[in-house]
Formats: C-alpha cells, sequence, structure tokens
C-alpha cells in the first residue's frame, strides 16, 4: 500500500507496517501463556521457565511512539492535501519538478 | 559512583526545552533562553569530554539497575567528541536562528524543537542500549519532522511527505531489527550484545540482520540506494534548519553505523563488500546529483552530503584502524564544515535574496571579507591541503590503496574532484561572477544591508566561529590524528567499552 499514489493510503500501509513490527517483537520474545513473570509470595526467584516481560515493554513504548509519529504524519498530509489540492503523489511530485 | 556528566548533556536541552515551550510566543525571551542553554551545553560538553579523556569510559545504569537488565549510558571517547561538535553546532545554530528565523516560526515553538532535537542526538550518542537508540532516534525524527514543516510554506510540505515517509519506514526496518536482535541474543544491552552475538551459532540470520540495520541506519544518512527523499527535503526549510540537518542528523546514522557494526556485527567480507558498493555508489550517484543541479545552490550542497557519506561508508567497509580513523575523522570535520555551508548559504540568501546560482555573483566585490572567511570554509569542503578536508581524505585514500581495494580508490578520488569541481564553478558563480542586482522577495524580508550592525555580527560570528573551529581541525591536525586514532582503537577493540559497562560478567 505504501507503493500506491494516494497518501491515504500511504499512511494506512505505514500503520500495518508498524503494527507487523510490533507483532514480530510478540513472536521473537518467546511467547508462552499462563507463566506470569511474577515471584510468588515464598520464594525469592522464579524457578520454572516464565515468559519475559521485556517484549511487552518494547511494544508499548514502539505503540507509543508510532501513535505520536503517526498522528503527526496525519496531521502533515490533510494540511498538504489543503495547500495542494490533490492526494495524488505523482501531480505532487510533478510541481515539485518545476 | 555516578557519572553526573554523562546525563548533563541530555538534561540541558530538554529542561531548556520544556522552559522555552513555557515562554510560548515570547519571541525575545526565547532568544535569550536558547542562548544561554547553548553556551552551557558547550561547556558541559567540554567537561564531558575532559573527563571522558582523563578517566576513560564512564557509563551510568538508569535506576540503578545493573547492566544488561537497566538502561545504560556511556560515554567513551567517540561519544564525547560527537557531544562536543553537537554542542558546537547547536550553538552556532542557535545563534544565526536568532536573526534568520523569522518571528512567526519562532512563536511556534522553533528554539523548543530546536532543543528537543539536540534532546535527541545527545543521548543518541550517549546511550548503550539499542532499543533506547531507538527512542532516541524517534525523538530527533519528531522533532525534525516539526522542523522541516514550521512555517508551512508548500514547498517545505512537499518535501515533507517524503521525509516523512522514508523515516517512518526506516524506523520500523530499525525496529524490525531490534526484534529479530532480541529473539537472536535475548537482550538489548549493546555490551551485552556484542559477546552474544560474536558467538551466536546461526550466522544466516545474523547477518540479515545486519542487512536490515543497515538498510534501516542507511535511510538515515542517506547512503546509495536510499538517499532520493534527502535532496529533495533538506533544500526546503530555512538554511538554520537546514545547517542542523545537514550537519547532525545524517551523521547520526552514521555513527550508529559505526557502533552497532563495529560493536555488534564485525563486518566479515560480504558484509565488507556490500559497504564498499554501497559507498562506491554514493559517491557516484551524490556527486552526479550535485552536477546535474546546475542552479539552486542548496540542492546542491544536499548531494554533495550524499557524495560524502560514501567517504565515512567507505572507512566502515575497508574496517581497518586505519580506515576508521579516516572515516571518523571526516566525520568531524564534515559535522563543523557541512553546517558552516548551510549557514553560509543562509547568509548568501539573506545578501542576495536567492541561492540561485545564475542569479548570484558579485559577492567579492561587495563583501570582500566575508568571502574570504566563506572561502575558507569551501576550500576547507574540498580538502584543499591545510585545510580541514585533506587529512582524512588522505587517510582513507591510503588505507583503500593498502587493502587493494583500487576500485574504491578510484571512487574516492573521483568524489573529491567532483567536490573541487562544483566548488570551483560554485565559487565563480558567487562571487566572481559580476552581480546582477539582488532579487526582490515578496514576503517581508530584510536584506542583509539593511540590518542593524548588532544582528548583522550575530549572522557573520557563528559563521566565523565555526570556519575557525574547521582551520584549528585542519592546522592541528596531529590533536585531531590522536584523537581519532583512539576512537579507531576503541572501535576495533571493544572489550574496554563491554567492560565499562558490565563490570560484574567478566570476573
Amino acid at each position: 500500500m505504501m507503493l500506491r499514489r494516494s497518501l491515504v493510503k500511504l499512511i494506512l500501509g505505514l500503520i500495518l507496517l508498524g503494527n507487523g513490527a510490533n507483532l514480530l517483537i510478540f513472536l521473537v520474545g518467546r511467547l508462552n501463556s499462563e507463566q506470569p513473570p511474577i515471584i510468588p509470595a515464598d520464594a525469592k526467584m522464579l524457578v520454572e521457565a516464565y515468559a519475559d516481560p521485556i517484549p511487552q515493554a518494547l511494544i508499548l513504548t514502539a505503540i507509543v511512539i508510532s501513535f505520536g509519529l503517526q498522528s503527526f504524519a496525519i496531521v502533515t498530509l490533510k494540511k498538504v492535501y489543503r495547500e495542494v489540492g490533490t492526494d495524488d503523489l505523482d501531480i505532487i511530485d510533478r510541481r515539485d519538478q518545476q | 559512583m555516578t557519572n553526573y556528566e554523562l546525563i548533563l548533556p541530555i538534561l540541558l536541552p530538554l529542561l531548556s526545552g520544556i522552559i522555552l515551550i513555557a515562554f510560548w510566543g515570547r519571541v525575545n525571551a526565547q532568544r535569550i533562553i536558547s542562548a544561554i542553554s547553548g553556551f552551557l551545553s558547550v561547556i558541559f560538553a567540554v567537561q564531558l569530554f575532559l573527563t571522558v579523556r582523563e578517566e576513560g569510559i564512564i557509563s551510568i545504569q538508569a535506576g540503578g539497575w545493573e547492566a544488561p537488565f537497566g538502561i545504560t549510558f556511556v560515554c567513551d571517547t567517540f561519544s564525547a567528541t560527537l557531544v562536543l561538535l553537537t554542542a558546537i553546532v547547536g550553538l552556532a545554530v542557535i545563534l544565526f536562528s536568532m536573526v534568520s528565523i523569522n518571528k512567526a516560526r519562532m512563536r511556534f515553538g522553533y528554539f523548543a524543537m530546536i532543543h528537543f532535537l539536540l534532546l535527541g542526538l545527545n543521548g543518541a550518542f550517549l546511550t548503550g542500549d539499542i532499543f533506547n537508540l531507538y527512542v532516541w532516534f524517534e525523538i530527533i525524527i519528531i522533532s525534525s519532522f516539526v522542523l522541516l514543516t514550521i512555517g508551512g510554506e508548500k514547498r517545505q510540505l512537499e518535501g515533507a511527505i517524503n521525509y516523512v515517509t522514508m523515516n517512518l519506514l526506516s524506523s520500523v526496518i530499525f525496529l524490525t531489527a531490534i526484534a529479530i536482535l532480541y529473539g537472536l541474543a535475548g537482550t538489548l544491552n549493546m555490551a551485552d550484545l556484542s559477546q552474544h552475538i560474536a558467538n551466536h551459532p546461526n550466522r544466516g540470520l545474523v547477518q540479515t540482520t545486519a542487512i536490515l540495520f543497515f538498510v534501516a541506519f542507511g535511510i538515515k544518512s542517506a547512503v546509495f540506494p536510499l538517499y532520493f527523499w534527502l535532496p529533495s527535503a533538506y533544500h526546503t526549510p530555512p538554511s538554520a534548519i537546514g545547517a542542523v540537518f545537514g550537519g547532525l542528523l545524517t551523521k547520526v546514522g552514521i555513527y550508529a553505523l559505526l557502533r552497532t557494526f563495529s560493536l555488534i556485527f564485525i563486518p566479515d567480507p560480504f558484509l565488507s563488500n556490500v559497504l564498499i558498493a554501497v559507498a562506491c555508489l554514493s559517491l557516484l550517484s551524490g556527486g552526479l546529483g550535485a552536477i546535474a543541479q546546475q542552479n539552486n545552490f542548496r540542492k546542491l550542497i544536499s548531494y554533495l552530503i550524499v557524495c560524502h557519506i560514501g567517504f565515512m561508508v567507505a572507512g566502515l567497509g575497508i574496517y581497518t584502524e586505519w580506515a576508521l580513523m579516516g572515516a571518523i575523522f571526516y566525520l568531524i570535520h564534515d559535522i563543523i564544515v557541512k553546517t558552516n555551508i548551510f549557514l553560509i548559504s543562509g547568509l548568501i540568501l539573506k545578501i542576495k535574496g536567492t541561492v540561485n546560482l545564475k542569479k548570484l555573483g558579485g559577492l567579492y566585490r561587495s563583501y570582500p571579507k566575508l568571502s574570504f572567511v566563506m572561502a575558507i570554509a569551501i576550500f576547507s569542503l574540498v580538502g584543499v591541503p591545510p585545510l580541514s578536508g585533506f587529512w582524512p581524505k588522505l587517510f582513507l585514500f591510503e588505507a583503500s590503496f593498502t587493502n587493494q581495494e583500487y576500485l574504491l580508490t578510484a571512487f574516492l578520488i573521483f568524489g573529491s574532484f567532483i567536490t573541487l569541481y562544483i566548488m570551483a564553478r560554485a565559487w565563480v558563480e558567487i562571487f566572481w561572477k559580476p552581480s546582477e542586482g539582488r532579487q526582490a522577495m515578496g514576503r517581508p524580508f530584510i536584506y542583509f544591508d539593511n540590518m542593524r550592525i548588532l544582528k548583522k555580527w550575530v549572522l557573520v560570528t557563528p559563521i566565523v566561529f565555526l570556519t575557525g573551529v574547521s582551520v584549528y581541525i585542519g592546522l592541528g591536525a596531529e590533536h585531531i590524528v590522536q584523537l581519532a586514532q583512539d576512537i579507531a582503537t576503541n572501535l576495533m577493540n571493544p572489550e574496554p567499552y563491554i567492560e565499562a559497562v558490565l563490570p560484574k560478567m567478566n570476573k
């Protein structure tokens, strides 16, 4: 979708791609269920295998960041649309060359 | 012991950025605060630099969590040098923009954004954690987006589309690469990664990740196939902003490349060849692009950025101590000189009302002293012997020659000749050609001639200052060579770096 000429589709493509990357972090983080990384009250450390908490923190950060970036991008594109009057990248590009 | 010197270059721009937001709309107060903060950050950076030179690598663990669990900030000579350069460039740009940026832009938070940008840069140079590096990169790009689009001129917005898209793409690729790396090694601390990745059995996946990192940082630093967003964006904002972008933003990509590839992915023959090929093509395409830009001076120097990135990537590709030294020297020189050239283009715009080479001319007659200063800057970019551009090129030529990379040598020489040709032509067009009078500008626009004397000085001082720094780099080359050599040795032998971050792991 990022290769489409329409600006709106460009944004959609970027968002999808970002979500894909987030899911990838989840996948490579050795996901397993029902093993929370919480130390029981009567133990000093975790003995069994546990789910790695770091990927969640990473994804949370990434989501927050990408939210900010994407909202900025959307506002920019809206501004572009208002200034240029088209959302077709080819037309914008042609004007840029002149 | 906590090393407060290390954290100050990050805290200072953060604080001043926040304070500046509180002064939203009050332009004069913003100017004064920014200038003070600029001076202070130079002082802090010098302090940090001296501490690191004396005591070696220093590190700090955020929140007191021992590495590799907490986020580490670490500063070796390389980081300290770059923080120092950032502070110098930041100060020069802040001073220059006090006059050159118009009030409307300042009112919409221009200075605050410059400080956030500096914050991101310092953070990226000082962090020792790869995910943290990602976060700093995001801070850099979001503030650069705002700086690029601030003012909202039509051509700025059009340049911004490419810029925003490419940077979003590159951060997604960066994130993906981090994900795979985390999956491989189970850690994000760069020093820890260095130990894990070096012995990792799955070489294929490691190499793929390395290429992903290369693509991500390559987009940032505008190397060959990924550079096309740069010339279409960098010439659109006012030149003070262009100066920060051209001087520092592409270089942070190079820094990240040097750091990750020396610490985590040691280039093997395949990677080396890729890097060298990319370097050759960057030199070629940047050079040819600059030749093709007959008229617009700022577009022309934007292409030269691409061309000169080739020199640094070449140094990394050869990957000997000598070559790395050349690359680092080039990096130091390039940050100062590129910023200066962009500022000069801003000054020319103020004097003449245009940066179109065809319409310029006669500057030498009207401003002989100023022209002399600009001449020094231009010749250091080209690399005329005693000036700063000459030495790193010499090292790189020698390194590529002794490593039997004759093709690369040819390209490097080609790159320098193109720079020479282009800058010579620009010189003739701008300074020697008879003047055609200045161009009329539609908007409210104060020409240099009509400014008050104080404002003139504020515009000229940063350029003289940066020229002075680059002359020092050229004439005092033995200091810089020593510095670059130390950095290169550290990069080639990362053990002290690893030990500084993970003191207990090696016992």
